[in-house]
């Protein structure tokens, strides 16, 4: 029994690395504008699209390089065609603009790129792993991919918690979430900082967009994973790093183990169809943080009511 | 090209000189036509009734607001508009009519944030905080400390800003500023919902950052007494127009003022 237990649970967990890296992107960004950027979604669905047809005519690494050039330019143009036209402008109107940078994205990505269904071949062996085959009969099976994206993100995010933690950019952050015109009182420079969160929730969303796309092939479903983010925001708060990471670590796993250990409890006892419970855990569970605890879990201040 | 350092302007030139500016949101006319200058080591008074393009003007100055006429020149350096960095940059610190601190930091974050621009030291040197990065966090923690202990606010620095009242807020965004090392200090009624005593305070504070740093300042204040102890030369605003612009004495008697004041129809 207590195999395939663990097994679920850290096949949760892996997808949870994947929430926890779509969370980051938002949380980067509603740090430095106070603005939740309903465009992340579309982001991840446009770096996927572009790293799988760039893939197609170029090896995978060159493929993923040009896609980060794709995506700090996106940022600039954002930044210079949207943002620096909005400063000083309330929450709810640079939260519209988002909405449209969102429908602009899937609409130019699809012109693009197509609109078809996409793959994307991180080139790493189908062939499950089996663990611990001495503890378990059979042992642990874990995917190899899954393994690889977990180590990936494992170190993007360890390297972005270190650039925002320690540096003068994390501190200037910080000012600019607070207040943006004592931050340019002060003479940080908030295109500058704006461009940087942009950009780095770009790359975020490359990686986000290559795991999701070699798993469940680059569509346009993808740009929906930004729903899933929410409640992992909600629960890990919006303004905090760990707080996405560990929020998303929590949904992911929380889902599966709930699909596999209460679902069958639920169906017995209460003589229901089953299954689906990995559908809306998520979101009951934001529901339940929403009403008893609604900064999250390391969040700073409550979300302002949209 | 560089612009010349204040210590370039000798005491008692020109600082700052605004030409003519005009600015308008839709049809409000915040500031129609205005000119006047600051002189280096002097404080300017800039005041008016209600809604009369005071912050408006201040805005200009540090670049929130892009003026559609005028030119601004600065340490030598003339501009149709300021950016807030360029203002930043060049020396012009500011407070604000509704405070604006960062609200998430302590009282001594805050102030360290007025270090920004005067810190050079590299990425990665901060990643490694050794050798010369951390010699120069050691030297801007110096400064603020000095700054921390001018202020006589010792003991609340590790403060959530947000916690505290009102009059130390106004401090803090004082500290901040002032930690900036600014030529030109921007202060938008620094004194506003303060009782009597914490007024004194402010306004001693003032009179030593102008006489001991020479300190340029110019000053939007409503309090009229505290407008004539501290300011040198005054500039008056009444619906964006400027409508005198002399010492206090000659203000205080001016009728256009007067009549400014009292809200006779014009
Ligand atoms: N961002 C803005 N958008 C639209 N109108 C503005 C803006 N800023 C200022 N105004 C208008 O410009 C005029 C001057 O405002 P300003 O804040 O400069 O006055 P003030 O002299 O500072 O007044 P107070 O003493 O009340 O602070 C007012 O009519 C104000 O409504
Ligand atoms: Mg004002």
């Amino acid at each position: 029994m207590l195999g395939p237990i663990l097994e679920t649970l850290i096949g949760g967990l892996m997808t949870g690395v994947l929430y926890a890296l779509v969370a980051l992107g938002f949380v980067l960004i509603f740090k430095a504008s106070g603005v939740f950027n309903f465009a992340q979604g579309s982001m991840v669905l446009f770096a996927a699209l572009s790293v799988a047809r760039l893939s197609e005519v170029m090896p995978l690494i060159v493929a993923v390089l040009i896609a980060i050039v794709i995506m700090v330019a996106l940022a600039y143009a954002i930044e210079f065609l949207v943002l620096r036209r909005l400063v000083n402008q309330e929450g709810i109107i640079l939260f519209m603009a988002t909405l449209g940078i969102a429908y602009f994205l899937e609409g130019f990505g699809e012109a693009v790129w197509g609109s078809d269904i996409y793959k994307i071949n991180l080139g790493i062996s189908k062939n499950p792993l089996f663990l611990f085959e001495g503890i378990f009969p059979g042992g642990l099976l874990i995917d190899r991919e899954e393994i690889a994206a977990a180590v990936a993100c494992a170190i993007l995010v360890a390297g972005l918690a270190i650039f925002f933690q320690v540096t003068r950019v994390g501190r200037a952050l910080r000012a600019v979430a607070d207040d943006h015109q004592a931050a340019q009182s002060v003479g940080i420079p908030l295109n500058y900082i704006w461009l940087i969160v942009w950009a780095v929730s770009g790359i975020v969303a490359i990686a986000a967009g290559m795991v999701w796309g070699s798993k469940l092939g680059v569509q346009f479903s993808i740009s929906l994973v930004a729903l899933k983010a929410l409640p992992v925001l909600i629960l890990g708060g919006f303004t905090s790093i760990p707080g996405a990471i560990i929020g998303g670590l929590i949904i992911g796993a929380g889902e599966k183990l709930a699909e596999v250990l209460l679902s069958p409890m639920l169906v017995k006892w209460f003589d229901l169809a089953g299954g689906g419970i990995e559908n809306w855990f998520a979101y009951v569970l934001a529901l339940v943080f929403l009403l008893f605890r609604p900064q999250g879990l390391f969040g700073e201040r409550i979300i302002e009511r949209i | 090209m560089r612009a010349p350092a204040a210590s370039d302007i000798a005491a008692g030139e020109v600082l700052l000189s605004l030409e003519n500016v005009s600015l308008s949101f839709g049809g409000v006319r915040a500031i129609r036509d205005v000119s006047f200058d600051i002189k280096k080591g002097e404080v300017r008074a800039i005041i008016g009734p209600n809604g009369a393009g005071k912050t408006s003007m201040l805005n200009v100055i540090n670049g929130f607001y892009q003026p559609q006429q005028g030119r601004i020149t600065f340490k030598g350096r003339t501009r149709s508009t300021m950016r807030p960095y360029d203002a930043a940059r060049g020396g012009i610190a500011r407070t604000f009519q509704n405070v604006a601190l960062f609200k998430g930091m302590s009282a001594l974050d805050n102030i360290m944030a007025g270090r920004t621009l005067r810190m050079r030291r590299g990425l990665l040197w901060q990643l490694l905080r050794v050798g010369p990065a951390l010699k120069e966090e050691i030297e801007h923690r110096e400064r603020v400390e000095e700054i921390i202990d001018f202020l006589e606010i010792q003991a609340i620095r590790k403060v959530l800003v947000a916690r505290l009242p009102y009059g130390l807020q106004k401090r803090v965004e004082l500290g901040r500023a002032l930690a900036m090392e600014p030529d030109l200090l921007l202060l938008d009624e620094p004194m506003a919902g303060m009782n009597l005593e914490e007024k004194e305070d402010m306004s001693r504070f003032i009179v030593d950052v102008n006489e001991h740093y020479g300190t340029t300042i110019a000053l939007i204040e409503h309090d009229m007494g505290v407008v004539m102890d501290l300011s040198d030369r005054v500039v008056v605003l009444d619906h964006g127009v400027k409508i005198a612009d002399a010492t206090p004495d000659e203000v205080k008697r001016d009728q256009n003022v007067i009549d400014a004041y009292l809200g006779v129809a014009h």
